[in-house]
């Protein structure tokens, strides 16, 4: 290959690269910044030929910044732009009370392939505390980049980062209206449509494994429930009988769907082997019971039921037997999961001021309102516990958005790829 | 409140979505993860995110939206094919059940005649609850319509939940409207 030919390439690489990361906007809505880790992520050198792209930098310190933990410093208050550790100089970024810097750079290959270092320094100790160098196809650097973030995130807080996995949601436009399955990075980023339809598709959940997706799709006119394989795009309907069939959830060990069917007359929980479609009915009740969701440990089922008149949710062993009641208070709560350390539950509420996601503390039977709009919906755990990300209305058009659990951090992300309704966050891995 | 050529309108409405949709086949396109499809559409101006403060929802509010049945003739009650429902409830009105049964006295006089009851919600919840929660004012209607003769055999209950509103907006009006059992005969 001629240098020509590679520079082209790489050039095309960077602007397909930089297509789909135009294709969304973000704006921050951050409230105090004490107590979130100062730290400076310097723009990386580009070594070759071609356009010199910041991307990687950009895109860690934007995943830094929408954690919550993170205060990203202001390029403009940069005090310098240095590539290597023998450029840094320690004590002007430790005036600007940096704790902590990100420097890297890229340097394109003979075979057209990138080279990208990073190193994360310890401003008040000078020193290095990671360092790593990757080789990618061009194509790769946006992944790269969060699998950077996720190493600055785990070195610095000692949790595993997120940044490197996926979400997918759900979108509907146009006239007559379409409706598309999408997957995208967990920014939001490269958004691709697995599925569209020119009928309802909802409550998409992803696998354990993460390679696969359950859904809801109307396209037999009604709901049916509907396994996709990600890479193969092969899918089997695994329940469409008479009524409702609806809110898949996978069990933590992938092995079993629970979800909601009312072909013996009202909405009840079912659970589904997946090996062999055995089907066993676990709720009885005359009123509504829907939106199950597994507990960590896969033991019990929560689930949202109206037998008390409005929508609560309740638990049941996976076993089956007595259901008892969660939530109090309120006058809807619905659509409820577990977090990871099984103490809280993420949920829609409404306390007189809308539709929002709640974190209920299941030792305090308390509900903190996290969001603040008027149909909020669909929140979803990032698989470390750390974030939470949902469907929201900005100018009357659903979009996502993201959401530290502490609240102090919340981010629209704004995709070109149509009006969001329901997202979930997948889990590690699968990619 | 809402005369004779609203129903009819809306009814109308009704049926000619439901030739297109008679007409346009479900059309659904798999795709897998590894081969990406782009969508470029042109970005609109951002806005904030959330509700001002004075655009407090309650949930309880409730909106009868129409519910003297007195005075309808048979005729009357025959044109209406709507039924509409209160905020997260399943309950049929007066109207509602007069509506019911002089449908069930109707299918009761002619053995073929076979109708799908659409279950819908408002937008307000989560769409899974929704989705449920349509179902059962479509089954309440079924319900009517059994206990005074009809076959269940006759009967089909389709649920779309907030799926398919029929008035666009976030406001009472368009809520009112959107729940609501269709009463589509075959």
């Amino acid at each position: 290959m001629s240098a020509h030919s590679r520079i082209a390439l790489f050039a095309l690489a960077l602007a397909a690269m930089a297509r789909p990361a135009a294709a969304v906007v973000t704006i921050d809505v951050t409230r105090g910044t004490e107590s979130r880790i100062p730290i400076a992520v310097v723009p990386f050198a580009f070594e070759g030929a071609g356009a010199a792209e910041n991307l990687p930098a950009a895109i860690i310190e934007a995943n830094l910044a929408r954690s919550g933990r993170f205060a990203p410093l202001a390029r403009e208050d940069f005090a310098a732009r240095p590539q290597t550790p023998e450029e840094v100089r320690y004590k002007p970024w430790r005036l600007l009370k940096v704790e902590n810097l990100v420097i890297g750079r890229l340097k394109e290959q003979k075979d057209g392939r990138i080279q990208i270092q990073f190193r994360l320094l310890d401003v008040f100790r000078e020193r290095q505390i990671a360092g790593q160098k990757f080789t990618v196809p061009a194509a790769r650097l946006r992944k790269t980049a969060h699998q950077i973030s996720d190493i600055i995130y785990e070195k610095l807080l000692g949790r595993r980062g997120a940044f490197d996995t996926r979400i997918a949601f759900v979108t509907v436009d146009g006239r007559p209206r379409r409706y598309r399955l999408q997957i995208a990075d967990a920014d939001g980023h490269s958004p691709k449509t697995i599925l569209e339809s020119s009928r309802p598709v909802l409550s998409p959940a992803w696998s354990p494994d993460g390679r696969r997706l359950a859904y809801v799709s109307f396209e037999q006119n009604r709901s049916m429930v509907y396994i996709q394989d990600l890479w193969s795009g092969k899918r089997e309907r695994i329940a469409g009988y008479d009524g409702i069939n609806g809110a898949p959830a996978w069990s933590p060990d992938g092995r079993r769907l629970a979800l909601t069917l009312s072909k013996e007359g009202n909405p009840e929980i079912y659970l589904y082997e997946l090996a062999g479609g055995k089907l066993r009915r676990l709720t009885r009740h005359t009123a509504i019971d829907t939106e199950p969701a597994w507990s960590p440990d896969g033991g019990g089922v929560i689930f949202t039921s109206n037998r008390s008149g409005r929508p609560q949710i309740y638990r049941i062993s996976a076993r089956g037997g007595a259901a008892e009641r969660v939530t109090f208070g309120g006058k809807y709560n619905a659509g409820a999961s577990y977090a990871a350390d099984g103490k809280s539950l993420v949920l829609i509420t409404n306390q007189g001021n809308g539709y929002r996601v709640a974190l209920y503390s299941l030792a305090e039977h308390s509900v903190r309102e996290l969001t603040r709009g008027r149909h909020d919906e669909s929140p979803s755990f990032s698989p470390n516990g750390d974030m939470i990300m949902y469907a929201s209305q900005a100018g009357g058009r659903g979009v996502l958005a993201a959401l530290s659990l502490d609240g102090r951090v919340r981010q629209v992300i704004r995709t070109r790829a149509g009006a969001v309704r329901e997202v979930d966050w997948s889990p590690y891995g699968g990619q | 409140m809402h005369k004779l050529p609203d129903i009819l309108l809306r009814r109308a409405a009704a049926l000619v979505a439901l030739f297109a949709a008679m007409l346009l086949a479900a059309c659904t396109t798999v795709t897998p993860y590894s081969d990406p499809v782009v969508v470029e559409v042109p970005l609109e101006g951002l806005d904030d995110l959330g509700a001002a403060d004075e655009d407090i929802i309650e949930p309880s509010d409730t909106y009868i939206y129409e519910d003297d049945a007195s005075g309808l003739s048979e005729k009357e009650l025959l044109e209406k094919r709507v039924i509409y429902f209160d905020y997260d409830s399943s309950f049929l009105s007066e109207l509602g059940e007069a509506v019911s049964n002089a449908h069930a006295r109707n299918l009761g006089g002619d053995a073929n005649a076979r109708v799908i009851l659409e279950g819908h919600a408002d937008e307000r919840g989560t769409r899974e609850y929704n989705l449920a929660l349509a179902e059962d004012r479509a089954k309440t209607v079924a319900d009517v319509l059994q206990a005074l003769g009809v076959d269940g055999a006759r009967i089909e209950v389709v649920s779309y939940g907030e799926e398919r509103p029929a008035a666009a907006g976030s406001n009472e009006a368009a809520w009112s409207q959107n729940r609501r059992v269709e009463i589509l005969y075959q």
